[in-house]
């Protein structure tokens, strides 16, 4: 055993410095640059290196299991290729602010430039993607580097860090102190709100007569979710939350409105269309929240929490910004509210929007339909799930039909939309969580786009549910060419070009089924979910031609909002 | 509108690309971009010449803010500042055009810099706008090449010593 402060290796700081971090476990696959990491792990016990078929599997691992836990996912890959193929999983934590840092072999500093062999300039391709990235030049600064990385990636709007590694760096010899702390200079994120801004908001939420809490993956990320729960229970108010944001709320309350916009629920947009107050706590008005700018919410008093100042009158204009965290923010709020509200005519108005137009389906034709699956799996799992989409339309079931209790527990590629994001994420998830069920989601594209994943699920005997919502289509490709592209169906029917799912299941190991009946589905649920020995595949082919509904299409309104699918008799 | 922006930002390896990277990559416009080393060798001040509706312009300012490799960033727009820009112009000069030459040259107070027998360059320093009108007085001789610098500002001294945040550094 070394002593602090004794020369080591690149190698051994490497791993001594993720040790003081605390991670325990390491995504990652082996090659040339990082040969000499590898040399090192193998004898290394205190944490867990995971072995992924691709490196974009290993980001989105990580990724899962940092949205799943809070804690910073950990990738390690080799230079060149080996970096290159993490670019989409770090362009996805980018995107919905993951907190994972990832390290690249690199070819030797003198190589650097040179076109050498497996050499890429990964720190110029994800500059514009990671929170920071670095390259190290030097083993006196490793230390230093990895602390600052998972600083970065965890403190203020969390996000994913790069740090590349020149194979001589790693060779070299160095003294070892991890640094306790840091300072940077150029980085002090915003933590307590300013105070008069709370006051100010608290003043306006006590005026307000028809109010809504607009809530995103921010009170999630900041474990807000006791304090949202107490200051929306004491004050009686209405919640919204966005893709991100669902959990953050229990989705079975009957104060919650379900998810907002494009595919939102009917009565959450009007709520949004029509409130006075609009206070929104760690969301960042998305062009698939907001749809026509000019038209969202124009009747509100717009109050905006954030971490992020730069999320602030990005999109939307608002009357009230409060730079901060938004657990603390809503605990100082809470105090600030000293009356119970009277919303009653609010509530009543709102009630009557979610009976105009509730959330349906075609239940009695005998077909198997993916909204009937998710109703199940909510029903059976109470909610309490960890359940992992992929992108497309049954993401948009899951968030309509699925009532999320927790927190932590939607775990989705939101901001970049990643198909085949669902598959090694769960994986990661699976690391995370132990004492909930896991269930991947995916439709029949997303789940190929990482197939080869599902053997790292087999081989660490991960007891992983991966369900296939199989229509033979690129479902939510198919409803946009449907609805707005004149009905050509180009290059999404998949009907002709799928795998036997089934047989792809069995060949990887996995406890597989298939059906295509309504009638199967408890019977299948409750055996894939009593199944913890391992994981389980099962195909539900669903009806073709589905599309999810409500929808306002892209760019437009809640008075644009389409509810079902035109009867060719009223389109003149 | 016209913002000329002062950055400070770490003098090391890959800041200066990331602030380039954030402007190409948000869509912000640049008009001149000049960096240098400051009175402390560490950090760097970049001057950055942008445009854009207010709204563009605050969001310049956060994106820059949120750069791990930013120190501060300050909008002078608006603010007590110089600004100078430096030219090297370089033109063609005929039979009795060369005095005409020097002579704007020097009621620019330019100097001077080359010359052979076809060509005569300028140093021209200045605000912005005095460089243009320089450029507007040359053009009729032919301007064969000219090279900008890109604006460089500070505040003014008066102006230092009220704001009390500027003592960060």
């Amino acid at each position: 055993m070394k002593t602090p402060n004794s020369k080591m290796t690149g190698a051994e700081i490497f791993f001594e410095s993720l040790k003081k971090e605390k991670v325990e476990y390491i995504f990652g696959y082996p090659g040339g640059a990082v040969l000499k990491l590898y040399e090192k792990l193998y004898d290394i016990n205190y944490l867990k290196h995971i072995l992924v078929r691709h490196e974009q599997g290993a980001t989105h691992m990580a990724e899962g299991y940092a949205k799943a836990t809070g804690k910073v996912g950990v990738v390690l890959v080799t230079s060149g290729p080996g970096a290159t193929n993490t670019v989409t999983g770090i362009a996805d934590a980018y995107m919905d602010s993951v907190p994972i840092v990832v390290f690249t072999g690199q070819v030797a500093t003198h190589l650097i430039g040179n076109d050498a062999f497996q050499e890429a300039d990964i720190v110029g391709i994800t500059r514009p993607i990671t929170k920071h990235n670095f390259l190290v030049r030097d083993v006196a600064e490793l230390a230093m580097t990895i602390k600052k990385a998972f600083y970065i990636a965890s403190t203020g709007r969390p996000g994913p860090v790069l740090v590349d590694l020149p194979k001589d760096v790693i060779n070299a010899v160095s003294d070892f102190e991890y640094p306790e702390k840091i300072e940077l200079r150029g980085y002090k994120p915003t933590f307590l709100g300013h105070q008069n801004q709370i006051k100010k908001a608290a003043e306006m939420l006590k005026k307000a007569k028809r109010p809504l809490l607009y809530v995103g993956g921010g009170v999630i990320m900041s474990n807000g979710e006791r304090e949202l729960r107490l200051f929306a229970k004491e004050n009686n108010l209405p919640v919204t939350m966005t893709l991100q944001g669902l959990g953050a709320f229990p989705g079975n309350d009957s104060q919650s409105l379900g998810m907002l916009g494009m595919h939102g629920t009917y009565w959450a947009n009007q709520a949004v269309n029509n409130c006075d107050v609009l206070f929104s706590l760690g969301a960042r008005f998305d062009d698939r929240v907001t749809g026509k700018i000019d038209s969202f919410a124009t009747k509100a008093y717009k109050i905006h929490v954030d971490i992020d100042p730069t999320c602030i009158d990005k999109n939307i204009i608002v009357d009230l910004p409060i730079v901060g965290d938004v657990k603390h923010v809503l605990a100082e709020l809470a105090v600030e509210m000293d009356q119970t509200p009277d919303f009653s005519d609010w509530w009543k108005q709102i009630n009557i929007w979610r009976e105009e137009c509730p959330l349906t389906y075609e239940k009695n034709d005998g077909k198997l339909r993916c909204e009937y699956i998710i109703e199940k799996i909510s029903e059976k799992t109470k909610g309490e799930a960890v359940i992992i989409s992929d992108v497309g339309q049954h993401q948009m079931w899951i968030s309509q039909y699925y009532k999320f209790v927790n927190p932590r527990s939607h775990i989705t590629s939101g901001g970049l939309g990643t198909m085949g994001f669902s598959l090694p994420a769960s994986i990661g998830v699976s690391f995370g969580i132990k004492d909930r069920p896991i269930i991947s989601i995916s439709g029949d594209g997303g789940f190929q786009m990482n197939i080869q994943e599902l053997i790292t699920a087999v081989y660490y005997k991960l007891p992983i549910k991966f369900f296939i919502i199989n229509n033979s289509f690129l479902g939510m490709v198919r409803q946009w060419q449907e609805l707005f592209h004149a009905e050509k169906y180009s290059f999404t029917d998949l009907s002709e070009s799928n795998p036997d799912f089934l047989k792809v299941g069995q060949a990887f190991g996995l406890k597989s089924f298939s059906t295509n009946s309504p009638n199967n589905v408890d019977e299948i649920l409750d055996k894939a979910l009593a199944y913890n020995d391992g994981p389980v595949l099962v195909e539900f082919k669903v009806v073709k031609e589905d599309m999810v509904f409500p929808i306002i299409p892209a760019g437009q309104t809640v008075n644009e909002i389409m509810t079902k699918r035109l009867d060719p008799k009223e389109m003149v | 509108m016209k913002h000329t922006i002062s950055v400070l930002v770490e003098n090391h390896y890959g800041a200066f690309n990331r602030v380039a990277t954030m402007f190409s990559g948000k869509g912000f416009n640049i008009h001149s971009i000049s960096i240098g080393e400051t009175e402390i060798p560490e950090i760097s001040r970049m001057t950055i010449v942008t445009e854009g509706e207010d709204k563009i312009i605050e969001q310049v300012v956060k994106q820059l803010n949120r750069l791990i490799d930013t120190i501060k960033v300050i909008d002078l727009t608006g603010q007590y500042r110089i600004e100078r820009e430096l030219a090297l112009i370089t033109v063609f000069y005929q039979k009795g055009t060369r005095i005409e030459i020097t002579n704007i040259s020097n009621i620019f107070r330019g100097n001077v810099v080359d010359i052979n027998n076809k060509t005569i360059t300028l140093e021209i320093t200045g605000p912005p706008d005095k460089i243009d009108a320089v450029i507007n007085v040359l053009e009729p001789y032919g301007i064969k090449e000219m090279a900008r610098s890109g604006t460089v500002a500070l505040k003014r001294g008066e102006q230092l010593k009220q704001d009390k945040k500027e003592s960060v550094l």
